[in-house]
């Protein structure tokens, strides 16, 4: 985080420094393997999904518990997004579009938490979980159908002369998917925390401080709101793409 | 903040501790971030496949047997509750029916009690009008004998006293035609 910006003193902006991946122990160079806030980050979302979860349906009570009922809402939201979405025959992919939206939502909603590091607004982060998807749906794809997945491209009840345009139109957006649905989020993510900081740096100025502390309160609400929504809209991309592999006719 | 070159551990920080460039971009910490996120993926995953999903999916189906075992157990009270009412009905319909019964045999012993009564009063009424019937009819042939027999022997005295003769024959004849007239 900034904090060493006071001895520079004066309105120093350093909104990118939050982003910066630091060894938790040591100064070391950062390896593949070495433990930093990112893996502290991400270990703080994985046991509190499993606090969730797991502590939380640990009584497998009829009359559910609040913590139990929070799990059970989230569950339902996305089998049902997943029924809905993909079909039947898309339900059995629901554990991992689950682990996918569980770690997007509780990375996104601790990262608010000042001080904080936010994993998913790493582009690396959101790139394999993007292309992942993306390599994933595709291989599923060819898998299921054969080369008659390549009629995802082929629009049979556009005009002849148009279709061929189409179908390089399709495979451009094709490829383009696991793109925009990475940088969707990272985008999302990091442009908020950054501008909360910059509001931050501009708190230090007396004469503007009341506006940048409002500033501060109504952008965090706005990131609250995204937070939840990103992990949504990645979900329900994820479904759709899954959609698309396992029923390509249009 | 933009500078093109980085420091010589390759390390996308300055002097100062702050980012050169976006950190987003710097590939040094890439691998890092990806291997953590695999292995947190894949922790992730194996809770939820493993533990909670089955057992939240368990929790719900459960639930939703209770639900409908009690909608089912409340419709069989609700028939059988019915089937007490109709029942109930049934039997004050019956009981109805049974005291209509009584009250009409009770009604028809009465009136045959009644009729034959009346029959025996009757007859014993007719009886006696017959039998007071016939003491009148007697007294009225006892009064019109005396009255013929007075008025026999007072036309006899008085045609005696008159010193005409007279037979009884004569008399009796006289008598007869008088008291008819």
């Amino acid at each position: 985080m900034a904090t060493e910006d006071k001895a520079e003193g004066g309105l120093v902006f350093h909104p990118l420094d939050q982003f910066i991946v630091k060894p938790l122990f040591g100064d070391g160079p950062v390896q593949w393997y070495t433990p930093t806030n990112v893996t502290l980050w991400m270990g703080i979302a994985l046991l509190a999904i499993v606090g969730v979860f797991v502590l939380g349906s640990r009584g497998r009570a009829v009359i559910p518990t609040r913590l139990q009922s929070i799990g059970e809402l989230i569950y339902g939201f996305i089998y049902k997004m997943v029924e809905d979405v993909t079909g039947k025959d898309g339900v059995k992919y629901f554990p991992y579009i689950m682990t996918l939206f569980l770690f997007i939502l509780f990375a996104n909603y601790l990262a608010l938490i000042p001080m904080s590091y936010s994993p998913t607004s790493m582009i690396a982060v959101t790139a394999v979980l993007g292309f992942g998807v993306f390599i994933c749906v595709t291989i599923l794809g060819f898998v299921k159908n054969g080369a008659s997945f390549l009629g995802l491209f082929w629009m049979s009840d556009a005009p002849a002369i148009l279709r061929p345009i189409i179908a390089v139109i399709e495979v451009i957006s094709y490829f383009v998917r696991p793109v925009s649905h990475s940088i969707r989020l990272a985008g999302n993510i990091m442009a908020g925390h950054a501008v909360l900081k910059v509001f931050a740096g501009f708190a230090a100025l007396t004469l503007v401080s009341p506006v940048a502390i409002f500033g501060i309160v109504a952008i965090y609400g706005l990131e609250v709101l995204v937070a939840g929504i990103q992990a949504y809209v990645f979900t329900i991309l994820t479904c759709v793409y899954l959609k698309d592999a396992l029923h390509p006719a249009h | 903040m933009a500078t093109e070159t980085h420091d010589a551990a390759g390390v996308c920080v300055d002097a100062g501790g702050s980012a050169l460039g976006m950190p987003q971009l710097c590939a040094d910490w890439m691998p890092n971030q990806i291997f953590w996120l695999i292995v947190t993926l894949v922790a992730i995953y194996f809770v939820m496949s493993r533990i909670a999903l089955p057992r939240i999916g368990a929790v719900l189906a459960e639930r939703s047997g209770t639900i409908t075992n009690d909608i089912a157990a409340a419709e069989e009270l609700k028939n059988k509750a019915s089937e007490a009412e109709a029942a109930y009905e049934k039997a004050l319909v019956d009981a109805r029916a049974e005291a209509a019964k009584i009250v009409a045999e009770a009604k028809a012993e009465i009136q045959a009690e009644l009729d034959v009564e009346l029959q025996k009063a009757d007859a014993e009424i007719s009886a006696k009008t017959a039998e007071s019937e016939a003491a009148i009819a007697e007294i009225r042939d006892g009064a019109v004998k005396s009255v013929t027999t007075v008025a026999k022997d007072t036309a006899k005295e008085l045609v005696a006293a008159m010193g005409g003769t007279a037979d009884a024959k004569t008399i009796t004849a006289a008598v007869n035609a008088r008291m008819k007239g």
